[in-house]
């Protein structure tokens, strides 16, 4: 029965995903007749419709769908892992550690002369940051030593973030960086798909079959030990997945927070609160917010385009307050 | 079925000596009894034997092979761990908890088979956890997590359970219903070793006891042999009362569980 009810919710994730991804295509500031535009990309080779569909709306929605299935699965195995519903992926650095690699790209001119530079920056520094943090709580960390080396590393990364923007060379260098830090899918093409995609699946890869670890990390990491989970081994494997992932998805899209966040949590119960369960719903879940965040930035009529990253972060604040009343609520 | 074999075992933590030439062994239909005051080692070495810490010196086997050999996973199928009540991450559901002890069965992709299923139902049963099974685990009492922990451990069928102070979260009733329950465990061929503070469950329920002092084995053997005025005065600076010892009771359970064809008569 548990199991019908995981694939039923599976099963209304994907339905709903399909149809965000359906609005997606036809969201914009032209607006699309699908069905000729999918007959231009077939046989015109220079119809408006069909490059606009192909070369723009297309990879924006699966940039979109593939960031967002990333943000909200490496939330599900960060809080499973950190056994802390108020884990995000950012909180082990990955977050901060892309923004200041894309961010050194970006200071340093190297993104225009070698196009590679920033998405690459982004990663190695996710990378970076996720395992500096695993190296500085040392190979027996509790949860808590992990979280404080994660705060350390961000403060850190964030911290060279404002110095390089303080050095920025010239106002046009600001207005990049600061623009790039807001998050957004905006002018998004094929070739930023194909980048965040190695990384990305290779990260999915490391979490795959790891649903029964997280599962028995649950019954605390002694336990969880003694039924034959490698903790070392399996941090390891999982701060690496994370900084590939969550270094792929922002260094395209810029800093997007939150959904690894909220989505896990919310759907949580609907899994009967079991890790291995919240696995696929998280990355459907993350996949259909940034989706139909996107999709509202686009219809949202102002003169200025509003970054998806802000909506997101609109989104987030409240809700982590309403976690932390709640937690309190529980808690007295 | 396995025995396993500890021989001059040793642990540091932080250059500080906290278990020093331990000589343990358990065999198949037999409870051992780890008593000694706070401090002994007594949990410590629990979590050697359960391969979540490593001994720094010593031998460790199981059926005649040495644990550092096993597989984390073939470990976790013969040597089940039930550690001193632990905070349970997320409100799973009793029945989902206690399901998470067939995972050393499962491979990774696996979902629990009609053979788990059947074993969970009947450690369920057994424990009395039946009207529970479908409440989240946070909203239960500490004496019923504690049984649902203890279920947790007996799911997995594991030929050594492991289970530091199981009744110590417990009212004198339920004490008796688990170490009831783990006897039943040793009855059908398994072997458990315990924690104990509770001198009188100790000598009523184990076969052996061993008595840990500063990281010592200070008696091994039989309850008479163990709980000796001399003993007890060395390890706990306790004396048994005089009356009780000479009427030969000292360690009688002075109390039992009121069956229910007594409550109606």
């Amino acid at each position: 029965m548990v199991n019908l009810q995981q694939r039923r919710l599976i099963l209304i994730l994907c339905l709903m995903l399909a149809c965000a991804a359906l609005l997606s295509l036809l969201t914009g500031s032209t607006s699309l007749p699908l069905y000729a535009a999918l007959q231009q990309s077939f046989s015109d080779v220079d119809g408006v419709y069909g490059i606009i569909l192909t070369e723009l709306r297309i990879p924006r929605t699966l940039v979109a769908m593939v960031a967002g299935a990333s943000l909200g699965l490496s939330g599900a195995v960060m809080q499973s892992l950190l056994r802390n519903p108020l884990a995000s992926p950012g909180l082990v650095g990955s977050a901060s550690g892309a923004a200041l690699g894309a961010v050194t790209a970006l200071y340093f001119g190297l993104s225009a002369s070698f196009s590679l530079a920033l998405p690459l920056g982004g990663i190695g520094g996710a990378l970076l940051a996720t395992l500096t943090a695993y190296l500085l709580a040392g190979r027996e960390a509790g949860p808590l030593t992990l979280i404080l080396a994660g705060v350390a590393v961000n403060a850190f990364a964030l911290a060279m973030v404002s110095l390089l923007l303080n050095l920025a060379p010239s106002p046009y260098a600001v207005q990049e960086i600061a623009l790039w830090m807001l998050g957004s899918l905006a002018n998004i093409s094929r070739n930023e798909l194909w980048v965040m995609l190695p990384g990305t699946l290779i990260g999915w890869l490391l979490v795959w079959r790891r649903g029964h670890d997280l599962d028995l990390l649950t019954l605390g990491e002694e336990t969880a030990g003694s039924m034959g989970v490698a903790l070392e081994k399996l941090r390891w494997r999982l701060f690496i997945a994370i900084g590939l992932i969550v270094g792929s998805a922002i260094s395209v899209t810029g800093s997007i927070g939150f959904i690894g966040l909220m989505i896990p949590h919310i759907l949580r119960p609907l899994v009967g609160h079991q890790p291995s369960r919240l696995l696929i719903p998280s990355a459907l879940g993350g996949a259909l917010l940034l989706l139909l965040a996107d999709i509202g930035v686009r219809t949202i009529p102002l003169d200025t385009e509003i970054k998806v990253g802000v909506i997101t972060s609109l989104l987030g604040a409240p809700f982590f307050l309403w976690l932390i009343l709640k937690q309190r609520r529980s808690g007295s | 079925m396995s025995h396993l074999i500890g021989r001059g075992l040793g642990f540091k933590r932080e250059g500080r000596s906290i278990l020093q030439q331990i000589d343990l062994h358990i065999e198949a239909g037999e409870m051992l009894g780890l008593i000694g005051p706070n401090g002994a080692g007594k949990s410590s070495l629990l979590r050697l034997l359960a391969g979540v810490s490593a001994a720094d010196t010593g031998t460790l086997t199981l059926a005649g092979k040495p644990v550092s050999q096993l597989t984390p996973k073939s470990r976790a199928q013969q040597i089940a761990y039930l550690p001193q009540l632990t905070e349970i991450a997320w409100p799973m559901s009793v029945e989902r908890l206690v399901s998470l002890g067939r995972l050393p069965h499962l491979e990774d992709w696996q979902q629990a088979t009609p053979e788990d299923e059947a074993a969970i139902e009947k450690v369920i049963h057994q424990t009395d956890l039946t009207a529970f099974r479908n409440r989240p685990y946070n909203t239960l009492s500490g004496g019923e997590q504690a049984r649902v922990q203890l279920a947790r451990a007996l799911v997995t069928e594991a030929d050594i359970l492991l289970a530091d102070e199981p009744v110590s979260a417990l009212d004198p009733a339920h004490q008796l219903d688990v170490m009831a329950l783990l006897q039943a465990y040793v009855q059908a061929g398994h072997g458990v070793i315990i924690v104990l503070h509770d001198l009188a469950l100790a000598a009523h329920y184990c076969n052996r006891l061993q008595l840990l002092h500063q990281g010592r084995t200070l008696a091994e053997g039989q309850a008479e042999q163990v709980l000796t005025d001399h003993h007890l005065e060395a390890a706990y600076g306790i004396a048994i009362n005089p009356p009780a010892a000479q009427s030969g009771h000292g360690f009688a359970l002075p109390w039992r569980r009121i069956e229910a064809d007594e409550k109606e008569s």
